[in-house]
C-alpha cells in the first residue's frame, strides 16, 4: 500500500481521511494519512480499522506538544481531533463541564468564563514558537500539563472526573462520571492523564470547574542566591495567606531570581493579604494587580516553553527539561542546576512552580548536543545524590526527576529523555494489556512504551 | 488452607503475628458492613513492608487468595475476608516516619490513623485534609484503598488528591514505589489509578501524603429550613454565587430527631432540615463568604441561622451531624446506610423521589448527607424481625441507587463498591467499560489472588477477559451472610 492510496477500511471508517503532508510529521516521523473523525463512532471505527490493518496511530489535538516525548517507532495514521470540538455540557450549577477532546482551552475558557467559572489549569495559550495551533483539552489531558496554579488546583489528573477513551481495538470505554464525588470502579482518567496517547484515544472528558476569583494580586520580589530564593519561596508557601501560586523566574545564572506569589479571592481580602505577603517577602517586594510579564511563560523566552513546542511538532525551540522535586530540596536543586550547567558550559534559563516542586529549564537551540547531555547527566546525578532529608532510606528511593519534554533532533539522539522511572515494569504491563499490538503512539513514552 | 502455609507465615511474622484459631479469626469476619461475614482461613499481622511482601509472595506461590485489612471501618465489605484465604491485617504498621513541613509532605505507614497524621502535623501548622467521619480509627492505608473523602472534601479534595507516593507490594509479592512523592513523577499515573482500587491491585506499605496549611479562619453556620427542598435551594444558591465552602452538610427532620434524642444538639426546634455550612480560608474571604451565605440562606427561606464563634460552639454544631448515623440506630431496630451521588442541582428532585419511594414502601428513610457534592447517605430504617420489612428495605435501598444513576450520578461517592455493590456496576458501566477496568487489574494481578470478588460483578469478567495473560482463578460468589444475618 502506498501513501496516496487510502486503505479502503480507513476511508470507510471516517469521511475525512487525507494523505499526510510534511507538516503532519510527528517528532520527525512522517505518517501516511491523517484521519479527522467527527464523532466517537468515527474515531472508534478509525482505531478498529487501524487495528485490523496493523497501522500505528498517533492522536493529535492542537499539535502544540506533538514534539514532546520520543519520536514514535511507527506512525501510519495521525488522528486529528480538531473536528470533535464541542462543549457537550456545561452544568454551571454543578461546576462540571463535559467536552470533546478537540475543544481548545481558549474556547472552553470563553464558554466557562461567561458563567464566572474556569477549568483551573492556566495552561499557556501558545507560548514560544507554538504557531501550530491552540492547545486542546485532549492534548492537555494527554500530556498532563498545568501552569502556576498547580499549587492550589493541581494538574489535569486532579480535575478530570470522567473520561471516554477508545482502546486500540476500537472499543469505546468510559470511567468516572459526571459527579465530582465518585468511587465506583477504577479511575482510568488518572491513567490516561499524562499517558501521551499510548493507552488509547481520549475523545471526551468531564472536568471539575472552579469559580473565577473576584480579585487577584501578584506580589513579586528580586532575590539573589539559591538559599535566599528557597527561603522566600518557603516563607510564601508556608504562610497562612493561601497563595494560589508561588513562582520563580531565573533568566540567567548569577543574576536576580524573580519570586512571584499569586493571591486570589475577595477584593478587600486580596489587597490585605498582598500587604501581608509583602511583609513576608521583604521590603523590596512589590504588589500589583496585573500579572508580571514572565508569569507562567517559557523560561528565558528561548521558545521552548511548557506551553508549546515548535511548529510541525518538531523541537525547534531548544531543549525543555521538566525538573520535579520535593519543595524542601529547592535550594539544592537550584545549586545542582547551576553546577551541572556550569560544568557543561551552558546557561539554561529556569522558571516554574517552585513551591509545588516543578521547574522548567530551557537550553538554547544552538547548544551543542553533547553539552546538553552532560548538563542533564550532571543534574540527574546531583539530584539522586542530594540529601534525601528526613527518613532517608524509608521514603521513595528517588525524590525527583529531570525529564526532557522537547528537544532538537540532535539532542534527542544523545540523551535519555525520561531518566529512571519508578514502577516501569508495571507500566509496561499496563501498556501490554491496553494495547497488546503496540499501535498507540508506540515508543513515545517512558521506557520505550 | 495449604498445610505448609501456616509454618511459612509463622517464619515470616513470628507466632504472635499469625492467627489461626477459629474463634480468634472471628474477630476479623467483617468490616463496617456487618451484613457480610466470612472468617478468613488465616490472619497475619506483619510489622514491616518486607514481611508483607514475603506474606504475599508465599500466598502467590501457594495460589491462595489474600485480602488486606486496615482498621476495618469500611462500609462496603472491601476488607471482607475469603474463607479460603489469608487476611493481612495492617494494624501493627503504624509509624509516622517523617513530617516535612517545607515540602508539605508526611511519610506514614498504612496502619496510622487518619487523625494521627493531622495531630502530628499540627505543631508545624499543617493538617491532613481528607477527613472521613471515621477518622479517629480509620487507617490511611484503608483511605488509599477506598479513596476516602469526608465532609471537607468539597473544597479540599479526596485521598487521591493528597497522596503523592505509595510503596506497594504487588500481587506477585514485589515491593515497588508508585510515584516519588513529588506529584509530578515521570510515567503513567499508576498512583492515581491505584488509589481507590479497593485493595484489588496490591497492598500499600508506605504512603507519602500532602499536608495542607491550617487555614487562617474557620467559621461554621447552622441554618434551619422548613423543608429539604428549601435547604437544597440554598445549597444551589451558595455554589451559584461562586462560593466553595469547606463543607455543606444537610440533615432532614428524621435525622435531626434522632440526633436530638442522642446528643441533645439543640438544633432549631421544628426544623424540616438543617444545613451546616463551614467556611475556611483567609479571614477576609471567610467574613465575606459568611455574610453572603447568611443572605442566601435567608433568601431561600431559612428560619433561623446560628454561627459558631469558637471551636467549642463549632463542635456543638457538628456533634449532631457526626452522631447522626449512630443516633438513627436508637430510633430503629436496624438500618441500611446507603451511599449514592447525584449532581448537586438534582438534589431537591431526588429527595422528593426518595420521599415518594419511602411512603410507597412504608419504610422510613432518614437523610444525612454531604449536600455540597450531592453525596446522599439515606439511612433506610427497618425491623429485621419482619421479613416483609427486610425485603422492602433492600428494595428501597436499591431503588435509591437506581435514582442516582437515572440522574447521572454514581452508585457510591465514598464508601466504595466492595462486595456490597458489585452487582450494580453493570448498571453504571457498560461491558466494554468493565472489561477495560479489568485490563488494569490483569496488569497488576494476572493470577486474580488480590482481594478477589470485590468491585466487579462475579464471575463473568476476569475469566473471559480478552487480554488476561495468566489463568485467572474462578471467583466464587462474595462471602455468604452468616445465618444470624440472613434475611
Amino acid at each position: 500500500m502506498t501513501t496516496d492510496t487510502i486503505p479502503g477500511a480507513l476511508a470507510l471508517a471516517c469521511r475525512a481521511v487525507t494523505p499526510a503532508a510534511p507538516r503532519d510529521a510527528v517528532a520527525g516521523v512522517m505518517p501516511s494519512w491523517v484521519a479527522s473523525p467527527a464523532s466517537v463512532e468515527e474515531a472508534s471505527a478509525v482505531l478498529r480499522a487501524a487495528a485490523d490493518h496493523d497501522l500505528a496511530v498517533v492522536p493529535r489535538g492542537g499539535g502544540t506538544k506533538l514534539g514532546w516525548g520520543a519520536p514514535p517507532r511507527r506512525c501510519d495514521v495521525v488522528i486529528d481531533m480538531l473536528r470533535m470540538d464541542r462543549v457537550l455540557e456545561h452544568a454551571a450549577g454543578d461546576l462540571v463541564a463535559r467536552v470533546q477532546a478537540g475543544v481548545t482551552m481558549a474556547h472552553l475558557a470563553g464558554v466557562l468564563g461567561g458563567a464566572g467559572q474556569q477549568l483551573a489549569l492556566d495552561v499557556p495559550e501558545t507560548g514560544g514558537l507554538a504557531r501550530y495551533g491552540s492547545p486542546t483539552v485532549g492534548g492537555v489531558l494527554a500530556t498532563g500539563i498545568a501552569g502556576p496554579r498547580r499549587l492550589r488546583y493541581g494538574t489535569p489528573r486532579d480535575l478530570v472526573i470522567g473520561v471516554t477513551a477508545i482502546r486500540a481495538d476500537g472499543a469505546v470505554t468510559r470511567s468516572g462520571g459526571k459527579v465530582v464525588k465518585n468511587v465506583a470502579g477504577y479511575d482510568l482518567g488518572k491513567l490516561f492523564a499524562g499517558s501521551y496517547g499510548t493507552l488509547g484515544l481520549i475523545v471526551e472528558a468531564v472536568f471539575r470547574l472552579h469559580p473565577l476569583p473576584a480579585a487577584t494580586a501578584f506580589v513579586t520580589d528580586d532575590v539573589y542566591g539559591a538559599a535566599a530564593v528557597a527561603q522566600a519561596v518557603a516563607a510564601a508557601a508556608g504562610s497562612d495567606l493561601a497563595p494560589s501560586a508561588v513562582e520563580i523566574d531565573r533568566p540567567a545564572r548569577g543574576g536576580p531570581v524573580r519570586v512571584g506569589v499569586l493571591l486570589e479571592g475577595d477584593p478587600g481580602g486580596v489587597a490585605e493579604r498582598a500587604g501581608q505577603m509583602r511583609g513576608t517577602l521583604g521590603a523590596g517586594s512589590v504588589a500589583s494587580r496585573s500579572e508580571p510579564p514572565w508569569w507562567g511563560a517559557a523560561p528565558g523566552g528561548t521558545g521552548a516553553s511548557p506551553g508549546g513546542g515548535g511548529p510541525g511538532g518538531r523541537g525547534q525551540g531548544g531543549t525543555l527539561i521538566r525538573i520535579a522535586f520535593w519543595a524542601a530540596a529547592l535550594c539544592g536543586v537550584l545549586e545542582a542546576i547551576d553546577a551541572a550547567a556550569g560544568a557543561a558550559g551552558l546557561d539554561p534559563a529556569v522558571a516554574g512552580s517552585a513551591a509545588a516542586g516543578v521547574l522548567h529549564a530551557s537550553v538554547r537551540p544552538d547548544a551543542p548536543p553533547g553539552a546538553v547531555a552532560a548538563f542533564l547527566g550532571g543534574l540527574r546525578e546531583a539530584m539522586a545524590r542530594g540529601k534525601p532529608g528526613a527518613a532517608a532510606g524509608e521514603g521513595p528511593p528517588t525524590r525527583g526527576s529531570a525529564v526532557v519534554l522537547d528537544a532538537p533532533d540532535d539532542v534527542r539522539e544523545v540523551v535519555d529523555l525520561w531518566g529512571p522511572v519508578p514502577g516501569l515494569d508495571l507500566m509496561r504491563a499496563v501498556k501490554d494489556q491496553f494495547d497488546p499490538g503496540h499501535l498507540m503512539s508506540p515508543g513515545r513514552f517512558a521506557g520505550g512504551i | 488452607m495449604n498445610e505448609t502455609l501456616i509454618p511459612r507465615m509463622v517464619e515470616i511474622c513470628g507466632s504472635s503475628g499469625v492467627v489461626s484459631d477459629p474463634l480468634e479469626l472471628r474477630t476479623y469476619e467483617c468490616d463496617g458492613l456487618t451484613s457480610h461475614r466470612a472468617a478468613p482461613a488465616l490472619a497475619v499481622l506483619p510489622e514491616t513492608a518486607e514481611q508483607v511482601a514475603a506474606v504475599v509472595k508465599a500466598c502467590a506461590a501457594a495460589k491462595v487468595p489474600f485480602v488486606a485489612r486496615g482498621s476495618g471501618t469500611g462500609l462496603s465489605g472491601g476488607a471482607l475476608p475469603r474463607t479460603d484465604g489469608v487476611l493481612i491485617v495492617m494494624s501493627k504498621m503504624r509509624r509516622i516516619i517523617a513530617i516535612d513541613p517545607i515540602s508539605q509532605r508526611a511519610i506514614v505507614e498504612p496502619g496510622v490513623t487518619n487523625l494521627a497524621v493531622s495531630t502530628a502535623a499540627r505543631p508545624f501548622g499543617y493538617f491532613y485534609a481528607p477527613d472521613p467521619s471515621s477518622q479517629i480509627v480509620c487507617s490511611v492505608g484503608g483511605n488509599v484503598a477506598e479513596n476516602s473523602g469526608g465532609a471537607h472534601c468539597l473544597k479540599h479534595g479526596f485521598t487521591v488528591h493528597h497522596v503523592t507516593g505509595l510503596q506497594i507490594v504487588t500481587p506477585a509479592g514485589e515491593l515497588t514505589w508508585l510515584g516519588d512523592g513529588t506529584g509530578a513523577a515521570a510515567g503513567y499515573d499508576l498512583l492515581g489509578a491505584f488509589t481507590g482500587s479497593e485493595g484489588t491491585l496490591g497492598i500499600v506499605t508506605k504512603i507519602v501524603v500532602k499536608l495542607t496549611r491550617i487555614p487562617q479562619a474557620v467559621t461554621t453556620l447552622l441554618a434551619a429550613f422548613r423543608t429539604t427542598g428549601a435547604g437544597g435551594a440554598a445549597v444551589s444558591a451558595i455554589i451559584g454565587a461562586g462560593i466553595v465552602p469547606a463543607a455543606i452538610e444537610m440533615m432532614d427532620a428524621l435525622a435531626i430527631e434522632a440526633a436530638e434524642a442522642a446528643v441533645n444538639c439543640q438544633y432549631p426546634a421544628g426544623a424540616g432540615a438543617v444545613l451546616i455550612v463551614e467556611l475556611d480560608g483567609p479571614e477576609a474571604d471567610v467574613r465575606r463568604d459568611s455574610a453572603a451565605v447568611r443572605a442566601l440562606c435567608e433568601e431561600a427561606g431559612c428560619g433561623e441561622i446560628r454561627e459558631a464563634a469558637d471551636p467549642a460552639e463549632r463542635a456543638i454544631i457538628w456533634a449532631g451531624r457526626k452522631s447522626a448515623f449512630a443516633a438513627v440506630g436508637r430510633i430503629t431496630v436496624a438500618y441500611i446506610v446507603q451511599d449514592g451521588v447525584v449532581p448537586r442541582t438534582a438534589l431537591p428532585r431526588v429527595l422528593d423521589r426518595i420521599a415518594e419511594l419511602s411512603a410507597a414502601a412504608g419504610i422510613r428513610v432518614a437523610n444525612v448527607f454531604h449536600a455540597g457534592d450531592g453525596n446522599l447517605h439515606p439511612l433506610v430504617l427497618y425491623d429485621d424481625a419482619s421479613p416483609r420489612e427486610c425485603e422492602a428495605a433492600e428494595t428501597l435501598s436499591g431503588a435509591i441507587l437506581d435514582l442516582c444513576i437515572e440522574y447521572g450520578g454514581s452508585i457510591t461517592g465514598e464508601h466504595g463498591v466492595g462486595v456490597d455493590k458489585s452487582r450494580y456496576m453493570p448498571k453504571m458501566f457498560g461491558a466494554d467499560d468493565l472489561e477495560t477496568m479489568q485490563l488494569l487489574r490483569c496488569a497488576f494481578d494476572p493470577a486474580g489472588l488480590c482481594n478477589p470478588g470485590k468491585v466487579f460483578p462475579t464471575p463473568r469478567l476476569c475469566g473471559g477477559c480478552r487480554a488476561c495473560t495468566a489463568a485467572c482463578i474462578p471467583w466464587s460468589p462474595p462471602g455468604r451472610r452468616s445465618s444470624s444475618d440472613d434475611h
